[in-house]
């Protein structure tokens, strides 16, 4: 602060900084971006161990007489729960729910949804119904998911017949996958923000403290594999992680994260490259907001929930179904034992691997250096917009800096609104389906913003002056500065990609570039293709390499998606792409095109 | 513990054998009626396949504590301790109860003597007492060393006066709520410490009688524990001329059958208490065992049957007991005990109480939230008025305008409605009203409520376990299916004759839901040195820079003059010549 009140020195400073600040925006993001692949280091990553002492210490001794039960689930075969649940002593009840999607999902092949969940409570001896835990396994037709619920009703049969109970546990068997919790966890809760149809609960638990969410396709499992990103990107505490990973090591059980296995040499490049696709993997996954498992739906009510999904990936070493029910068991023991919700661990991190994390102490950093450059950039203009040799006799209006801002947020609220509600008018006109005809519209839209800046020329009333788009620029800078900020406090992955992709464009864009080299370069690092990029890095990733117009037709398959999770589950992304990242992306291309 | 507990004992037994050579030589009926013991065990199958028991034992004495001038010191059935107390404290009327787990209706129907999850303290206290709060805090802490319980946590900021909820139950017309106290703890939590105590105020402590069953190995092995006593005025006869003084001490507890029976449908007494019976406890004038048949045979099949049959209209229904006199020496057969063996037959499935209610918090987030509380009446076409009690503390702050009562998604106007809001720290909220539920139907009361942010000296060590709500309480007086029994008689058994009945198309039934557990916002207990150094810092350099800035003016500095010129001032000044600059 006595640098800023000293005038001579803040002079000192700020010419400093505005005459190296291309070289120090440069250096800031190659550090930002050398900062970030670090982290997959395993030298420069924290190992997890586990914080709740109630989880830690405590012996769980594990017996699990466990017979797996085979269920083909052709739809729900809910009389058949009742009485399977209602035969094992627990307190059973089901839920309808209905729902119509704004568009038909291709990906499930759904419109009018209709379903029906059932669950039972297993009332704990001697305990008030103030807390419960939550296991659920979604049963949908085909045989997707057939094993998990035959796991559930063992596990039900199991738990029913022991005293160490201290939480009331609710099994439950939800239909339509994602929907049926959202309806559960909605109707559970009294609310409804999404606009869902279902019954009433009757039977309740009070609050919930923690669940856990089974997915076993076949009967074969080689391995376990943890899920654990959620809607928005929410994450839930560490120390599920940890539990989890703690009795995969007691039992022997192969485990997982993002379908990878841990690998221990950290210190030759392939191990390090197998630390970093699998920390990307978990980035581009919470970075798309949606959730990837029943779990991430618990979250926004507070309740740390994770998925655990059987995989079989036809190697030799095979778990056998007593195993993982132990597993489960001691799971939920531990959870039992907990006295206060989980909390002691950490709430953001990443996953290089599932034995070492990284605190959001370290990503932050990275992440902050891409939106220094920002602040640098906007420091650097606005010296330059004070300086009082430049400074013009008379300013410039106030319009000629807010109608560029108006407009692109008048077409980002166009891209927001119209393709939902255009569909109709869209099939009548084209002979595409109703998803085709959101995805397509939504893609012309965000084209047409492209031709805006000529039309907001026009409207003007004089010529741009050399003023205004440093102004129209300060503001801009600013803006998108505060907007990544803000994503990244809640969804660290989308800030740090959308400002990988952004913050070079926004930061060295100017009017007297070449033009179409630069409308070229702004166009390819813009949102939209930002997107499409991920989606190719995630097929790389996930082994399941795509030809372009593979490529092309996942990515509108994802923007659909978006659009769905938006209107199903309130997914942030679509909304937030639309209305600020896209209408602040616009504003700079306004400034390329100022005359 | 052990020696004192010996010493105890002796002294007892050296008691009773005075009191007996009394006794036995002026054997008048007066002095008989001048105190009696009696005890008594109902065993009830349950639908769901689990097992009900409930012990009372009634201690009845013909004497008033709190007449001037009477000093009460010679006390023989009746426990000093508890008679001291209500003596000192005026006490009119006295109930407490501490209760593990949760009475589950649905399942379970009603309880003869229904009691909220945790400890439940309700109060009378004598007209003339000038200070209540005083004594009512006084009292609290004497009962939580006789209990054993933290009752002492009980304080002004969880204590109500339910104006309507809670009426004496005993002989008076008190209605003045001003001396009435309420107040739970929902979050206490009941064990053998409690329940040590609670035997020895009995006669025969856990000697003999019924009393030897009450192991807190298998009673703490239970799905539902509940002990409570409960002391009140009564009438000493029909006539109603003088005032005697009632103590019950009733234990209510409910074995599971999957997780103790281990596969086997089989229940007998040695089962569920690991004793059986050999005697009456001999201080008592009745000890019976009552078991209820009116199921039978389709649900069970008792063993040994016996060829005493009771009939009593309790809670709305006439049931048929077995009943086991163990003050008669057939009882016990031949091999000197009484085993009970249940054998169970068919399949329980959910029971439709008339009256039933639930409580939930609703909504996410740790700012509102909103409590909803759901009553069911069952009865296929006879409308009811109930009582809803709440008592919610401070730190949930109701918004009482939100407060809607809804039956048959149509707005349903409480007839009665007492609202006393809370103050922050100093007293809880009290919402009592009187809503009429229509027949077969679902009333939901919902009000919201905003979650107060605590002084961070106010959290509890375990803050992210949350917070406790008591059980909203609903007092009602249902439709009975069966004429209830209405007149005074002395051989009603005990189970039949606690709440007294005043007409016969109806009966009183008290229903607790289940206490609510809220999240409040918590701050980040373990990093408090972080947060501390990170505030200072801020407060510190922050602050002071920034303060200092705003109010500092700013000059332009003058360069500061060469050494020369400095020194040729100096000379200058010394001459009074104008200075060089």
């Amino acid at each position: 602060m006595g640098l800023l009140s000293d005038p001579s020195r803040r002079k000192v400073l700020t010419g400093l900084l505005t005459r190296l600040n291309t070289p120090i925006c440069i250096v800031c993001y190659l550090a930002g971006i050398v900062w970030f692949m670090g982290l997959a280091f395993e030298p420069f990553t924290l190992r997890t161990y586990m914080s709740e002492n109630a989880m830690g210490s405590t012996m769980v001794l594990l017996r699990g007489a466990i017979m797996m039960l085979v269920c083909f689930c052709s739809g729900m075969p809910v009389e058949w729960l009742v009485k399977a649940m209602q035969s094992r002593g627990l307190e059973v009840f089901t839920q309808s729910f209905s729902r119509k999607l704004p568009f038909p999902d291709e990906n499930k092949e759904r419109y009018m949804v209709r379903g029906t969940n059932v669950y039972g409570i297993l009332r704990a001896p001697r305990a008030p119904r103030t807390e419960a835990l939550v296991i659920s396994a979604p049963c949908s037709p085909g045989d997707s998911n057939n094993q998990a619920v035959g796991l559930l009703l063992a596990l039900a049969q199991y738990f029913r017949n022991q005293v160490y109970w201290a939480k009331d546990i609710i099994f439950l068997v939800n239909e339509h996958d994602l929907m049926g919790t959202q309806a559960w966890l909605e109707a559970y809760h009294h609310t409804n923000i999404t606009g869902m149809e279902y019954s009433p609960l009757q039977g309740r638990a009070g609050s919930i403290q923690a669940a856990l969410s089974l997915e076993l396709s076949s009967d074969v499992i080689t391995s376990l594999d943890l899920i654990l990103e959620g809607l928005n990107g929410q994450l839930p505490n560490l120390d599920l992680a940890n539990l989890f990973y703690a009795f995969c090591q007691k039992l022997g059980v192969l485990c997982t994260i993002q379908g990878k296995l841990q690998r221990n040499d950290w210190d030759t490049a392939e191990g390090y490259t197998h630390a970093a696709q699998t920390m990307m993997l978990m980035v581009l996954k919470q970075a798309c907001g949606r959730s990837w498992g029943d779990h991430g739906l618990f979250l926004r009510y507070h309740i740390e929930a994770a998925s655990v999904r059987g995989i079989n990936s036809f190697r030799h070493y095979k778990t056998d179904a007593a195993t993982i029910g132990r597993l489960l068991e001691g799971m939920v023991r531990k959870l039992n034992n907990l006295l206060e919700r989980l909390h002691q661990s950490y709430f953001f991190y990443l996953l290089p691997s599932l034995s070492r994390f990284v605190s959001i102490g370290c990503y932050m950093l990275a992440f902050g250096l891409l939106v220094v450059i920002l602040l640098l950039r906007a420091l650097d203009l606005w010296v330059h917009l004070g300086a009082p040799a430049l400074a013009a006799p008379s300013g410039p209006g106030v319009l000629t800096v807010l109608t560029p801002v108006v407009i692109s947020h008048l077409t980002g609220v166009a891209l927001y609104l119209l393709p939902v509600h255009l569909q109709e008018m869209a099939v009548e006109h084209f002979p595409v389906s109703e998803t085709e005809a959101v995805v397509l519209t939504a893609v012309a839209i965000y084209t047409a913003g492209l031709a805006l800046p000529h039309n907001t020329q026009r409207l003007l009333s004089g010529e741009g002056t050399e003023q205004g788009w440093k102004v129209l620029k300060l503001t801009a800078l600013l803006y998108l500065a505060v907007l990544l900020g803000c994503t990244a406090l809640i969804n660290f992955s989308l800030g740090f990609i959308l400002a990988v992709t952004l913050v070079p464009i926004t930061a060295s864009m100017t009017p007297h570039m070449p033009k179409a080299l630069s409308a070229l370069v702004m166009v390819l690092l813009s949102p939209a293709f930002t997107v499409l990029y991920c989606v190719f890095i995630y097929q790389e990733l996930i082994e399941a390499p795509v030809s372009v117009s593979e490529g092309w037709m996942l990515f509108l398959s994802v923007i659909s998606q978006g659009i769905l999770d938006h209107a199903l589950y309130g997914s942030l992304v679509y909304p937030l792409l639309a209305l600020f990242i896209y209408p602040c992306w616009l504003m700079f291309w306004n400034i390329l095109f100022w005359s | 513990c052990e020696i004192k507990q010996l010493s105890d004992c002796l002294i007892r037994l050296l008691l009773d054998r005075r009191d007996g050579t009394r006794t036995s030589e002026a054997l008048t009926p007066a002095a008989a009626a001048r105190d009696e013991f009696q005890e008594e065990l109902v065993i009830r199958p349950l639908h769901s396949g689990d097992i009900y028991a409930s012990f009372q034992f009634r201690t009845l004495w013909d004497t008033d504590f709190l007449q001037e001038g009477q000093k009460v010191s010679h006390y023989r059935l009746f426990p000093k301790s508890l008679g001291q107390v209500l003596s000192k404290f005026s006490v009119r009327e006295l109930h407490i109860s501490f209760t593990q787990g949760f009475w589950r209706t649905m399942q379970w129907g009603q309880p003869f003597i229904p009691s909220p999850p945790g400890a439940e303290l309700w109060v009378w206290f004598h007209d003339t007492v000038s200070d209540v709060d005083g004594n009512w805090k006084e009292l609290t802490n004497v009962l939580s060393g006789i209990f054993c319980a933290s009752l002492n946590f009980i304080d002004l900021t969880n204590t109500v006066q339910p104006s309507a909820s809670f009426k004496p139950l005993g002989l008076g017309n008190a209605t003045d709520h001003r001396f009435l106290r309420y107040a739970t703890l929902p979050r206490e939590i009941v064990c053998t410490e409690n329940l040590t105590p609670w035997k020895k105020l009995l006669p025969c402590g856990s000697k003999a009688g019924l009393a030897v069953l009450l192991k807190s190995e298998k009673l703490f092995h239970s799905s539902f524990h509940s002990q409570a006593v409960h002391i009140r005025p009564v009438c000493q006869d029909e006539q109603c001329t003088s005032k005697a003084w009632e103590l019950r001490q009733t234990l209510n507890v409910v074995f599971d059958l999957y997780t103790a029976g281990q596969g086997k449908k089989e229940w007998s007494l040695f089962k569920m208490f690991s004793r059986t019976l050999t005697e009456a406890c001999p201080l008592a004038t009745s000890s019976k065992v009552y078991v209820d048949i009116t199921d039978n045979p389709e649900l069970f099949e008792l063993s040994p049957a016996t060829p005493l049959l009771s009939q009593a209209v309790v809670l709305g229904d006439r049931r048929t007991y077995s009943v086991f006199d163990l003050t008669r020496a057939e009882t016990f057969g031949q091999l000197r005990s009484l085993n009970l063996l249940l054998r169970w037959k068919g399949d329980g499935e959910m029971l439709r109480p008339l009256l039933h209610a639930e409580r939930y918090v609703a909504g996410f987030g740790l700012q509102t939230g909103e409590i909803h509380t759901v009553i069911y009446n069952n009865h296929p076409y006879r409308a009811f008025p109930v009582l809803l009690m709440d008592s919610v503390p401070w730190y949930l702050q109701l918004y009482i305008h939100t407060l809607t009562v809804t039956s048959k998604s149509r707005d349903n106007k409480p007839s009665y409605i007492h609202y006393q809001p809370a103050k922050d720290r100093h007293r809880p909220h009290l919402l009592e009203m009187l809503i009429q539920l229509p027949p077969h139907s679902m009333t939901e009361v919902t009000v919201q409520f905003e979650r107060a942010l605590l002084k961070w000296t106010e959290y509890t060590p375990d803050p992210n376990h949350g917070f406790y709500v008591g059980s909203s309480v609903v007092s009602a007086l249902v439709p009975s299916m069966v004429a209830m029994n209405t007149n005074f008689t002395q051989d009603q058994p005990l189970f039949s004759s606690f709440v007294p009945v005043k007409e016969e198309s109806s009966y009183f039934v008290r229903v607790y839901t289940e206490p609510l557990l809220v999240n409040l916002p918590t701050p980040d207990f373990s990093m408090p040195y972080n947060v501390i150094c990170l505030t200072c810092t801020v407060v510190a350099v922050g602050y002071g820079s920034f303060y200092n800035l705003l109010t500092r003016t700013f000059q332009v500095d003058e360069p500061s003059l060469p050494l020369a010129k400095r020194l040729a001032n100096l000379i200058r000044r010394i001459r009074g010549v104008p200075l060089l600059t």
